[in-house]
């Protein structure tokens, strides 16, 4: 929804992606989609299965076609090309490892087909090799191999034709987590060293807030927000975002009164209050989606001033690491509070209070007010 | 623009790679079986086509001495199927069931007498069953019997070289649905109680039916139209509705009827394999060799 | 109890499948012991002789037959694996319409009883003007195999990547390219079962080259049919056993070099 300019900022725009839609017969996959990916940067599109992040990216490396728009590589409007006109390589979900060939052949498949002389492609595929760590094992098969090393083979034999961008479609999703959580490192140390622009796809948000740069959360083919992880944590522009990145406990409210930059909240089980971030503008009685983070919960035996949420703890969940109650509350929502100690959270059949400090608040606009003040304000226009 | 690449890079590689086979099976499948159909509703004068047209051939297919024919052809079929069948799905159990390496080598092990000539074969088996043949002459010789049997030339004869004959027809297929069964089911079967025969008529039999079928049609019709095996085994005694039809073609000279013999099969087979479809059969199945 | 019933079972199994295996290898076994007949009509042996396998080699209109059988075989093969995998690739990769048309039209000549086809194939050659012989019979011969060709390539296809081609693409190679570099290298196993098919059926075509031969053009199947009329002389069995040995041969060879291989 917002679009960066070209060069406003002296950052090149490597890839522009203009207007952009996807139709599948009656599918509408990708809506009008307009993203610019910088040089260098790790950015990455997430989003659950079907959102359009896969399509986006295929569209991006030649795959697939799109059914209007624009895709500009360095550019150059790329729409009509081949994917083997196209200066960007991709690193397959399935790694795509070519069974027939040993690892120096996967290697130095690009710089044969760009007929590179025999030396240079020899010299290029061991400094490769060794760079993914996988120095000795060119004469090897893909399937002697495992996961990961299929892994790091793959993106050896992406990177190795010094493209400008890579493209990478969820290539951590078969690796166990310990693997994972590894090659998530290796994978954010290679690109900074070689500073080759990542555009990286994957539906695990914490993957997302812990290699990129930037993070383009997709929801079923819309843009919901292009923004750091920081943001995207702490500054969700939807609900969809702040449901999707992290745990929140949402709550659907009405602005009853605001007092300097304090909102007077009315949830549907009672009041809260919260604090009005600097950015935002909201009217008394907009309609909007207040979001508070498990751990940001407070709970007392009374009542706190400005608060009237109430509930009863319904279970108690133990995840390892951190605790979580179960707050059932009038309307039947429940409300999620996460401790790292047990002795912090409230017990099962406990009556709570519930409460916050203002600052940890974040207030979304509803969609649903958004479209009731478009149609006012086209009202007034025709005035 | 855009269309232009769709052109280069969808429409082009797919002419090229379906093409052949299209124009081929128009020209060599489709029409031919479309010109036996128009074949079939003309007449002859004795050397050539005739382009009268006339429903006589249709009428003349229900000359008695064909119905006999139809007859005899039938049953033969229906037993070489059934022996099959009896012969074939104990063999094949037993191939699915074996381990890994015996398995391929009863696989090749049955395979081998089909790669060598299937006429001389059958010859052969004149050889050990004529009246001087190997089998009267060890009976002879050891006293069992004084007068040699008389074995070939009659239907019995014919039916062996059938069932010689197509056997790894009904075999393969057979083989290729029992060793696709899930063990687990199996194992299912015997921790709910059943033993191994209960197992095997509740749970097996149920299951391969459709190779059975499958194998069953791919004997069937095919027995119909096999006139050398009844020529070889059978001495030209046994005429079969594939006699039939080749004599119109060489001896007799009567295209048209031969063209509305042949229609009759069509039109048994696609009774037989829309049955097959309509009980849940798979035509992949019937590809099996 | 159990143990026995299953060494019964064990026992009954083996029984049988010996009983299968001389049903069908007694005939060749005969074949094999009269190709040294001393008599010419061999119908019942007379005496020890390897003079047969010598005069094989002067039979000039079997070994012609054999040669023809082997040349159609060839050709044959070669048409159906080129013009079958090229079908099953593209049905595989592209949608479009007619696909349910062309697969049941490749379901034809299986089904059908191959007299039915080979009376078709010869109605058709009459109409038109290619002359009967070697020709027709490689035609008629491919026409039968493409669809098993088709079949055999399309199982092999059936559990393809196709991330691998888009993979070769990325990396710069065209279409073309990518079909003969990466696919067809991967897909071979099945081509050449394919053809292996195709080759197999061909050579032991009885039906559909008996109606679309032409003179001068026998097969070994075609002229042992005629040989049977007149009296199979042991010289057809010694060539009947030579065949026999080197396909057993060829079999232990292949077996042995993918037991290497594992």
């Amino acid at each position: 929804m917002s679009e960066d300019c070209y060069k406003s900022d002296g950052r090149k725009a490597i890839v522009e992606i203009k207007n952009v839609n996807k139709i599948y017969d009656e599918n509408h996959v990708v809506h009008d989609l307009n993203l610019v990916v910088y040089e260098g940067e790790f950015l990455t599109m997430l989003g659950p299965s079907g959102c359009g992040k896969t399509t986006i990216l295929r569209m991006i490396g030649g795959f697939e076609e799109s059914t209007n728009g624009q895709i500009l590589v360095e550019g150059e409007r790329v729409e009509e090309k081949e994917p083997f006109k196209r200066n960007v390589n991709t690193v397959f979900q399935s790694y795509a490892l070519f069974p027939h060939m040993n690892i120096f052949n996967n290697v130095a498949y690009g710089l044969k087909m760009k007929k590179v002389p025999k030396a240079e492609i020899k010299e290029r595929v061991d400094e490769m090799l060794l760079l993914v760590q996988l120095k000795g094992f060119d004469k090897r098969f893909p399937s002697q191999l495992s996961g990961g090393q299929k892994q790091r083979v793959a993106i050896a034999r992406a990177l190795i034709n010094r493209p400008k961008v890579l493209l990478l479609d969820e290539p951590l999703g078969a690796l166990d987590l310990k693997l994972r959580k590894e090659m998530q490192l290796e994978l954010k140390n290679l690109q900074k060293k070689l500073g080759i622009t990542f555009i990286y796809v994957t539906h695990d948000q914490e993957e997302a807030l812990t290699m990129s740069d930037r993070i383009a959360i997709m929801n079923q083919g819309y843009l919901d927000q292009l923004d750091t992880p920081e943001n995207v944590y702490e500054k969700p522009a939807t609900k969809f975002v702040a449901d999707f990145i992290g745990e929140s406990n949402i709550f659907e409210s009405v602005i009853t009164n605001i007092t300097g930059n304090i909102a007077n909240i009315g949830l549907e089980v009672g009041n809260a209050l919260g604090l009005i971030k600097e950015d935002t503008l909201l009217k008394q009685f907009e309609m909007v989606y207040v979001c508070v983070r498990p751990e940001k919960v407070l709970f007392s035996k009374e009542e706190v001033n400005g608060f009237t949420i109430k509930g009863i703890v319904k279970e108690q969940i133990y995840v390892g690491n951190v605790i979580k109650s179960h707050v059932l509350i009038a309307n039947g929502q429940i409300v999620k509070i996460s401790r790292m100690d047990i002795d912090d959270v409230p017990k099962e059949g406990e009556m709570v209070y519930l409460y916050w400090s203002l600052e940890d608040v974040v207030i979304i606009k509803s969609r649903a007010y958004q479209i009731h003040s478009l149609i006012e304000n086209a009202n007034l226009g025709g005035d | 623009m855009r269309k232009s690449y769709k052109i280069r890079n969808k429409t082009i590689p797919l002419l090229a790679t379906v093409s052949p086979v299209v124009i081929w099976l128009t020209l060599l499948v489709a029409a031919p079986l479309i010109y036996v159909f128009f074949l079939s509703f003309l007449s002859t004068d004795g050397y050539n086509v005739v382009f009268r047209f006339s429903f006589d051939n249709y009428i003349n297919l229900l000359n008695p001495t064909y119905l006999e024919i139809y007859t005899n052809s039938f049953i033969i079929a229906f037993f070489t199927t059934v022996i099959c069948i009896v012969l074939g799905y104990p063999f094949a159990y037993i191939m699915a069931k074996a381990n890994k390496k015996n398995k391929a080598v009863m696989l090749i092990m049955l395979m081998v007498p089909f790669w060598t000539n299937s006429l001389i074969r059958l010859n052969g088996w004149k050889t050990i069953l004529g009246k001087t043949g190997v089998l009267n002459s060890i009976l002879i010789d050891s006293g069992i019997i004084n007068q040699p049997l008389e074995i070939l030339y009659t239907r019995g004869a014919v039916l062996l070289g059938m069932v010689y004959t197509l056997i790894p027809y009904m075999i393969l297929p057979l083989f290729a649905s029992i060793d696709k069964l899930d063990d687990g089911l199996l194992e299912a079967s015997n921790d709910l109680g059943a033993n191994k025969t209960k197992t095997f008529l509740h749970v097996t039999l149920p299951l391969t039916f459709s190779g059975v079928f499958s194998g069953s049609i791919m004997i069937f019709i095919p027995s119909l139209g096999f006139f050398f095996v009844s020529d070889i085994m059978g001495g030209g005694k046994s005429q079969l509705i594939g006699n039939l039809i080749e004599t119109q073609f060489k001896a007799a000279n009567n295209w048209p009827l031969g063209a509305s013999l042949s229609m009759l099969l069509i039109l048994l087979i696609l009774i037989l394999v829309t049955i097959y479809k309509k009980s849940g059969g798979d035509m992949k199945d019937l590809g099996v060799m | 109890m159990r143990k026995r019933k299953a060494k019964l079972g064990g026992t009954l199994s083996k029984i049988y499948t010996a009983f299968m295996y001389v049903f069908l290898y007694l005939p060749i076994a005969v074949i094999v012991v009269y190709s040294f007949n001393t008599s010419k009509m061999n119908i019942s042996f007379e005496g020890f002789t390897f003079d047969w396998y010598a005069k094989l080699f002067h039979n000039q209109p079997l070994l012609e037959s054999y040669g023809n059988t082997l040349l159609v075989g060839a050709a044959s093969t070669i048409i159906a694996t080129i013009v079958g995998t090229l079908a099953s690739y593209g049905m595989s990769k592209y949608k479009f319409k007619g696909k349910g048309i062309i697969d049941a039209l490749l379901y034809v000549p299986v089904v059908i009883p191959e007299i039915v086809l080979g009376i078709a194939l010869l109605a058709i050659f009459n109409l038109s003007n290619i002359p009967m012989g070697l020709l027709s019979l490689i035609i008629a011969h491919a026409t039968f195999s493409i669809p098993f060709v088709v079949f055999t390539v399309n199982a092999r296809l059936a559990g393809f990547d196709r991330s691998v081609e888009e993979a070769s693409m990325d990396l710069g190679a065209s279409r073309s390219k990518t079909f003969f570099t990466v696919t067809l290298p991967i897909i071979m196993p099945g081509v050449i079962s394919g053809a292996f098919l195709a080759f197999t059926l061909s050579v032991d075509d009885i039906i559909i080259s008996f109606f679309t031969t032409g003179p001068g053009s026998n097969t070994f199947p075609l002229k042992v049919m005629e040989l049977i009329k007149t009296g199979v002389t042991p010289d057809v069995y010694a060539l009947t056993t030579i065949v026999f040995i080197i396909t057993i041969a060829i079999v232990i060879v292949t077996q042995h070099d993918k037991k290497k291989i594992a």
